[in-house]
């Protein structure tokens, strides 16, 4: 068994391949996530981050690069019952609660269809009970699983999602933007179930999200995406404490707090890409300034700032 | 201090095939001459129909003004003709609406769109018209404006479409702003942006906000004041200090407590339990009752009044009574207490050698 569940190599996502509208939505990006451990994606809209989810539970193919996991390539031809294990132990949990739920299915057949799918249950008596049983682990109780996806409040459709998830026994959830669609108050409640059910079952997540006070709150480490690329990683309170690329540190300044004093004196740093002003000999690479804390940067901004953290 | 615009004892309900929703069941505030009001609350709460019905934007065939007025300028908004209201929105009151993807409309160009409130209500020839469009949108920071003007809102990004969509609001020097969830679908960059450009406009041109949203940092930026709204009623309003830093209602307490802050890490997330009151059955008693683990007896059986806490700040919940017992609220609450002088958990800061 290896330490990382998760290894991505390399990985690059490229739309429209060869067209001049050529995408890179991910661009040559590698990290790995440990057994257990919650990594925090986060970056702005457009910057890559839901694709590289997505990608990497093989909803799209990958143009290069590789996602191991446990060491198994996911990308890599497979046979039937080797892809059937892998869809096993990878769930996703989807942003829009009001658009991931099929609204003609009752609740009972949509967590039950990754069941039926693989085999896990024999008779209906054993399909219904084990429903329910999925059901008041996520907080709801065995009347909903007579009813429809419209019935339910945007909180208890993503914990509908979250069942359905954990209906197969999974080891590793991609959760992409769980809780953007939901009001404060039952943020934190759907937020608090994820937690338990990781220290529960022992689940490995990946968490993406723009709200970054959320992410901090919830991941070991975080990785930050700009543009397809991974600017920075660090462990949670690292990447808070000391964020090094310029982009990171403008993205912290950006978020509100609910401290009306901090807020007035809060100033902001914008990004400019073209601040980092690289020659073309410079390797722009992921260099580690700190123990487990990666910077994209060249050699020279490197030195910068290892001097800075002195 | 004049009051702009007065919302008193203003009930709205929707009629609807299961019944009637009793959406607004009495709020009261006032809004002042160049302050920015926030109204925070979940979804359901009734805020954005508190501000749709001050537009009088709601659906004739379906919301009812059940009672209350809504003073504008000596007028009832309630009361007055579809003809006067006609010529209010959009030059006196205007709205910047959540979503800038669909508030603006797809097939006109955007100095179209910008210009059709300035010839409505100005009577501007066309060029005059046009020039001040421009004007407009070099004041939201829309780059090259003078060949922009032309283009359609699917060519621009998120951020630069709620600019023009605040463009199109501000056309006419409105005296109120209403902005309902304005940042919401967009990122915190872009947010952060938005927020400080509305704050430049609002001194620039002295209007008054009133910023509906359930973000309390962005709460913590934009506001003056804050109205915490909670199934259909103004649980506690304050200033911006006296809310985060003296809240009285377990329910502004539970909101602020759900938010996780950035050095207090490792705890549980505070969570307030169950979900809104149903308004097609509102409770009898206190709404936030049956969530709150304050709750006494009496919350079950009668509406809480307003109780005072100072000359601005006001709470709607029975703990304030003479006779109630003293409660201690949670510990993010008593942290944040500890920094607000006048409320009882005060300490004095002894000049940074403690």
């Amino acid at each position: 068994m290896a330490e990382h569940l998760i290894e991505v190599k390399n990985l690059k996502q490229y739309f429209n391949v060869g067209k001049s509208s050529e995408v890179r939505a991910i661009d040559d990006i590698s990290f790995s996530i440990k057994r257990g451990e919650t990594f925090g994606l986060v970056g702005e809209s457009g910057c890559g981050k839901s694709t590289t989810g997505r990608t990497m539970i093989r909803l799209y193919d990958a143009t290069a690069g590789q996602v191991l996991y446990d060491g198994l390539d996911v990308h890599a031809p497979k046979s039937q019952s080797e892809n059937q294990t892998l869809n096993r132990k990878m769930q996703m949990i989807f942003q829009d609660p009001y658009a991931s739920l099929n609204p003609r299915m009752k609740v009972l057949d949509i967590i039950a269809e990754g069941l039926d799918i693989h085999g896990l249950v024999k008779t209906k008596k054993e399909r219904k009970e084990r429903v329910i049983e999925l059901l008041e682990t996520v907080g709801l109780n065995r009347e909903h699983a007579e009813r429809y996806p419209h019935e339910f409040s945007g909180g208890q459709r993503q914990r509908i999602g979250i069942a359905r998830a954990l209906a197969v026994d999974p080891e590793f959830i991609i959760a992409d933007e769980p809780i953007s669609a939901l009001d404060v108050s039952i943020q934190a409640q759907v937020v608090n179930l994820l937690k338990e059910l990781q220290e529960e079952k022992g689940l490995t997540y990946l968490f993406i999200a723009h709200d970054l006070s959320m992410v901090k709150y919830i991941s070991d480490r975080i990785g930050v995406m700009y543009f397809g690329k991974l600017v920075e990683m660090a462990p949670a309170d690292e990447l808070y404490r000391n964020p090094m690329h310029a982009y990171t540190k403008s993205l912290l300044s950006a978020i509100p707090l609910p401290d009306p004093i901090y807020e007035r004196s809060r100033v902001r740093h914008p990004y400019n890409p073209k601040d980092h002003q690289y020659g073309p000999d410079e390797k722009v690479e992921f260099r580690e300034i700190a123990p487990e804390h990666f910077v994209l940067c060249s050699e020279k901004e490197f030195k910068e700032m290892q001097a800075a953290r002195m | 201090m004049t009051k702009i615009l007065q919302v008193k004892d203003l009930e709205l309900s929707f009629h609807t095939f299961a019944g009637e929703v009793k959406a607004i069941r009495g709020v009261n505030f006032d809004l002042i001459k160049g302050e920015t009001l926030a109204i925070v609350g979940e979804s359901g709460s009734g805020k954005s129909v508190t501000t749709k019905s001050i537009m009088r934007l709601l659906p004739q065939s379906s919301a009812e003004y059940k009672n209350g007025e809504i003073l504008f300028e000596g007028k009832d908004l309630t009361k007055v003709s579809e003809k006067t209201m006609q010529k209010i929105r959009g030059k006196d009151i205007s709205m910047i609406f959540q979503d800038p993807m669909t508030s603006l409309n797809p097939t006109m160009t955007i100095g179209k769109q910008i210009m059709e409130p300035i010839l409505k209500h100005q009577k501007l020839s066309k060029s005059k018209a046009l020039e001040q469009t421009i004007n407009l949108l070099n004041l939201v920071g829309i780059p090259n404006a003078e060949s922009r003007y032309k283009m359609y809102p699917h060519q621009f990004s998120g951020g630069q479409r709620q600019r023009i969509v605040i463009a199109i609001a501000l056309a006419c020097n409105p005296k109120i702003l209403i902005a309902d969830e304005p940042t919401t679908a967009l990122d915190v960059t872009i947010q952060a942006q938005i927020l400080e450009l509305m704050k430049e406009i609002q001194k620039k041109i002295d209007t008054s906000i009133i910023f509906i949203t359930h973000d309390l940092g962005v709460v913590a930026n934009v506001a003056d004041r804050v109205a915490v709204m909670y199934g259909g009623k103004i649980v506690e309003i304050g200033t911006v200090d006296e809310i985060f830093y003296n809240p009285q209602h377990p329910y502004t307490w539970g909101l602020l407590s759900s938010m996780p802050s950035m050095d207090l890490a490792d705890q549980k997330l505070y969570a307030i339990p169950g979900t809104p009151p149903d308004l097609l059955n509102p409770p009898k008693g206190d709404a936030f009752a049956l969530r709150s683990e304050y709750a006494m007896k009496i919350d079950m059986e009668r509406q809480p009044p307003f109780f005072k806490v100072s000359d601005t700040h006001y709470a709607a919940t029975w703990l304030l009574h003479p006779q109630a017992p003293e409660v201690e609220p949670p510990a993010v609450i008593i942290e944040r207490m500890k920094t607000f002088p006048g409320s009882r958990y005060y300490v004095e800061q002894t000049g940074g050698n403690a």
